[in-house]
């Protein structure tokens, strides 16, 4: 005679645990930390050494210098280049009023990054048994970004842009950490290779919801040659919104943050 | 994760965690109708990886902390990276033994600030004048702190 055992949707009566109301409650300090920004913004490739982050610190500084309320976060989390690329000297970081305050650049650019938290040189390195740690990894790496959303003391802002590591899991943790899918800057190199991988990624972030803005082409007028970025917008129905050469001017940057908020 | 008890057919609730220090968890949960315990122990992977996710078995006794998961976790953080030091003095502050000063200066300089701040706030709220590692070892398990 089989046991007759409900099943776990079945049991609806509190347990005194109650772990999905503890995720509940993250994902409202999320979006009540983010109440206030009017837009978040996903920089992302799919592809590694494209220039993400030299983008996305290019555009926030251009925006800072329009008047715009703009912070990065910086969710490369191994890789972290963004206080470097916005020039901010590692400060400590200060709490206040239940929640820590960004690094501000001298432009006005709120961020924040691993690079304020670990130290010189060394990984990011977690405490747990080393033993499956593949488990667990990755699960803390999506707690952190969860805590950089609604830890740090963003404010009112026009723009946060999102600088994400190469792939698109930390997208796909990201749309499930928002109230609503992101916007998404698309960058890649002029190659046909770049092109592909970034093809990848894009689809991938459209599939989460993702509404793509547009392309910038980096690294133009150098060693890499091919059209991906008019590809990638014939493809997904998306305007080219700049081609960066290797040494963008300020100009260049005025002009590609102005195409950004005009895309908006 | 929940359990049921089968002959009563009804849910168990939480009823007391433990945290032996070894990493591992005991969390027991009592049948409502028949009293029968039953203990979730878990072993250092799964304990990580609920810890992982910032949640409590068992409930939340104080609110979550800014950075709580990031600063209990991280090996490589900087000594110097906040500046949050935990002392914040009135009349009914704790002290400190000589013996709990000598092991919170143990905890890395990372996650330092953070966890004199917890075990600060608990001692006021219980009215208890003076931490010492007794103290702070009922604290660790009865607020989930694993790691501090």
């Amino acid at each position: 005679m089989p046991l007759n055992i409900r099943t776990y949707h079945e049991l609806t009566e509190p347990d005194g645990s109650g772990l999905a109301g503890q995720i509940a409650a993250q994902r409202g300090r999320v979006a009540a930390r983010l109440a206030a920004v009017r837009q978040v913004l996903a920089v992302l490739s799919g592809k590694g050494g494209v220039g993400k982050s030299f983008v996305t610190a290019g555009v926030a500084r251009a925006l800072a210098r329009a008047g715009r309320a703009a912070g990065v976060l910086d969710a490369d989390l191994n890789g972290p280049t963004i206080p470097a690329l916005l020039h901010l000297p590692v400060a400590r970081c200060r709490l206040q009023e239940g929640a820590i305050e960004p690094a501000v650049s001298a432009e006005g650019v709120r961020c924040f990054s691993t690079a304020l938290l670990i130290e010189d040189g060394r990984p990011l390195t977690f405490r747990g048994p080393e033993a499956e740690s593949f488990v667990w990894r990755g699960t803390l790496e999506a707690t952190a970004l969860r805590e950089f959303l609604a830890d740090v003391a963003w404010g009112a802002l026009d723009v946060l842009l999102v600088d994400l590591p190469p792939g698109v899991q930390r997208f796909q943790e990201l749309t499930e950490l928002l109230p609503a899918p992101p916007t998404v800057l698309v960058v890649t190199i002029p190659t046909p290779e770049s092109r592909d991988a970034v093809r990848r990624a894009l689809r991938a972030a459209i599939e989460r919801q993702g509404t793509p803005l547009g392309v910038v082409e980096n690294m133009v007028g150098g060693p890499f040659t091919g059209n991906a970025g008019d590809d990638l917008a014939a493809e997904f129905g998306i305007p080219v919104l700049a081609r960066l050469p290797f040494h963008p001017t300020a100009d260049t940057w005025d002009s590609l943050a102005r195409c950004l908020e005009s895309a908006t | 994760m929940k359990f049921l008890c089968v002959d009563c057919d009804r849910q168990m609730l939480f009823e007391e965690r433990r945290l032996p220090g070894d990493g591992t968890l005991a969390a027991a949960f009592k049948c409502p109708a028949c009293g029968r315990l039953v203990a979730l122990l878990t072993n250092p992977m799964e304990t990580q990886l609920v810890a992982s996710l910032g949640v409590k078995i068992g409930g939340r006794t104080i609110d979550e902390q800014p950075f709580e998961t990031v600063r209990s976790m991280v090996a490589t953080g900087r000594a110097d990276a906040f500046t949050d030091d935990g002392q914040r003095t009135t009349d009914n502050t704790p002290t400190w033994s000589p013996d709990a000063q000598d092991r919170l200066a143990r905890v890395p300089g990372f996650v330092r600030g953070m966890v004199k701040r917890i075990y600060a706030d608990y001692a006021k709220q219980r009215g208890i004048a003076e931490i010492t590692p007794a103290m702070m070892d009922t604290a660790r398990s009865e607020l989930g702190l694993e790691g501090m």
